[in-house]
């Protein structure tokens, strides 16, 4: 039996494109926790930077990788700012529940 | 040489980044609290910024190899925005005073955020616009939650970074995707593509970009975050919310989809109607039953993202400039109104406290006779009653609708602002026609009532002497299409077929 082997651009791109999904739906179905937010987010800009190096090395332009650095260093400080809001926010309600997010409506 | 030339035009970007270190180092190293000293210094750092872009050459400069561009449409909205910025600033003094919230962080974070604005402006390449708009989108989740004391406060911070995240994931997939199928970042490179709609790589990439950029201007469907944000946040937070970003993302917006894609006219110009139309509807149907003002302003800037939308939806074959320029004149007209009426806004105070409800407006008019005067007038401007500027905003969005063939959109644009007029003239008729309650409002503060003064002296004056701001924006439009000057570039030449 012949099994095609070769890892193309259509992998990465699906793969990438998979991952993406994922982060999107972690973020609206997710009922329970808002570290479980943060985590989807970091899966979406990691998606992203899968889709940055396979164009880039496929492309044999240097660029997406350059991005690809920037990206990770902003993905590192929004992390950073988004647990910051999250302590404050966990001191003045007692909780990190989804659903508790809920002062404002209307 | 060059690198000093790139230097000089990045002059403005440069003073608030290092005026907001050296304010930083100020509040960091000194014990005694200096935030009103600090928060002066940043409203002057601004307006030197702003008078610097105003100086620079009038001519299309593209700085680092392409990653910025400075032409007259960058340096109007970028000086529009300084000024809103600054304004935004004079008016936090007296409620964070009187909330005790009074933090000398808040002046640097809004530097921060302007500077990024200001790359927002200018990038001219899609890893610039990424980097403006994170470096404003992580001062602003901070600014939001403030008070951090507050449980309003933070949930608001907290809603908006998970939404602006999940939107800048957007935009950078879209980003991802573009520069996949072109093999490129450049804008005007991207241009010469000559896309058209029929490459789906492309197409999917653009969508995303418009959704990512939509989040930042809150145009329905992307706006849930905004009535929860504007209340939550502090009320000074919610004008600055509400004016800056507003101005630097709706150029950023049509810079991007205009420059990247002039011949892909079909494929964005419907996600823009349609986007204008549901934010049009949103703001004027959604607004009717809110009961604090702050969530009312919030569905109101939807609603003016709607109107400001119609004039982008126009942008196109000659009539561009006139649509492009529609959108600028809109979007300012909104930011002065807007900021005037925070003023109001922020002076509703009574003994026990700021108060933030329309009931509490009422009878305003017999025990402050010129806060109500000036609130009457930014309503009928908002609701677009002539001759107040807000009308001129939306004649010409209108108008350049009209002469692009867009029938449909500007008849139910107007039929939507008809149904908004009920909830701004509600105000003034709670403020004229009903009896005051037992609780007085305090006078309003010597900052406050200045500019709510000087915002209202513009919106009755516009029409009077409409000229100078109708030059400039038009010279504005000319260089936002025309950015065909530099050899060594490929162009797209003015009008998209």
């Amino acid at each position: 039996m012949e099994f095609n082997t070769a890892i193309g651009l259509g992998n990465y791109l699906t793969l990438a494109a998979i991952l993406f999904t994922i982060g999107i739906f972690g973020i609206f179905l997710n009922r329970k926790n808002i570290i479980i937010i943060l985590m989807s987010i970091e899966l979406m800009l990691l998606a992203v930077n899968i889709n940055l190096v396979a164009f880039s090395s496929f492309l044999g332009d240097i660029v997406g990788q350059v991005f690809a650095l920037l990206v990770l260093t902003v993905a590192a400080g929004e992390a950073a700012i988004g647990l910051a809001i999250l302590v404050v926010y966990f001191r003045n309600r007692g909780g990190i529940e989804v659903e508790d997010v809920s002062q404002m409506k209307g | 040489m060059m690198l000093q030339t790139d230097i000089m035009a990045i002059l403005p970007e440069l003073i608030l980044f290092f005026g907001a270190m050296g304010l930083l180092m100020v509040g960091v190293f000194n014990t005694s609290n200096l935030s009103r000293p600090i928060s002066w210094g940043a409203i002057i750092i601004l307006l030197v910024a702003a008078t610097v872009v105003l100086f620079q050459p009038g001519q299309a400069y593209f700085a680092f190899n392409g990653a910025l561009l400075m032409n007259d449409f960058t340096a109007l909205m970028k000086a529009m925005t300084f000024i809103a910025v600054a304004g935004s600033l004079v008016l936090s003094h007296d409620f964070m005073h009187q909330e005790k919230i009074e933090r000398f962080e808040y002046p640097v974070l809004v530097l921060l955020a302007s500077c990024g604005m200001s790359i927002m402006i200018s990038a001219n390449d899609l890893i610039a616009v990424y980097m403006g708009l994170e470096l404003q989108s992580l001062a602003l989740y901070v600014v939001a939650s403030i008070n951090r004391d507050s449980v309003r406060s933070t949930e608001a911070g907290l809603k908006y970074f998970v939404l602006g995240a999940l939107s800048s994931g957007m935009l950078l997939y879209g980003v991802s995707l573009i520069y996949g199928f072109s093999g490129t970042v450049n804008f005007q490179e991207l241009a010469s593509l000559g896309f058209t709609g029929n490459d789906i790589g492309l197409i999917f990439g653009m969508v995303f970009l418009m959704a990512g950029l939509a989040f930042k201007i809150s145009a329905v469907p992307f706006h849930m975050w905004t009535p929860d944000v504007y209340e939550g946040a502090p009320t000074p937070v919610t004008a600055f919310l509400a004016v800056a970003p507003k101005l630097a993302a709706m150029a950023l917006f049509m810079r991007a989809v205009i420059t990247i894609f002039p011949q892909a006219q079909d494929a964005w110009q419907q996600i823009i109607i349609f986007m204008s139309l549901a934010s049009m509807a949103l703001g004027a149907l959604a607004a009717i039953g809110q009961q604090s003002i702050k969530r009312l302003m919030a569905y109101s800037s939807i609603g003016h993202i709607g109107f400001a939308l119609v004039g982008f939806a126009a942008i196109a074959g000659e009539n561009s400039a006139e649509g492009v320029s529609g959108v600028i004149i809109y979007i300012i007209i909104y930011a002065i109104m807007t900021l005037g009426t925070f003023a109001c806004i922020l002076s509703m105070r009574r003994s026990q406290g700021m108060v933030e409800n329309i009931d509490d407006l009422s009878g305003l008019s017999q025990t402050r006779p010129f806060m109500a005067f000036c609130l009457a007038v930014f309503m009928f401007s908002m609701a677009g009653i002539p001759p107040l500027a807000g009308f001129f905003g939306k004649f010409y969005v209108f108008r350049a609708a009209i002469n692009a063939e867009l029938y449909t959109l500007a008849v139910l644009g107007v039929l939507t602002s008809v149904i908004g007029a009920y909830y701004y003239l509600r105000i003034v008729k709670i403020m004229y026609l009903d009896a005051p309650d037992d609780e007085v409002n305090l006078p309003m503060p010597r900052n406050l009532s200045l500019l709510a003064g000087a915002s209202t002296f513009l919106m009755l004056l516009f029409f009077i002497y409409p000229k100078p701001l109708v030059t400039v924006v038009d010279n504005a439009a000319d260089a936002f299409l025309g950015v065909d000057v530099q050899p060594g570039y490929v162009h797209y030449q003015g009008t998209p077929k």
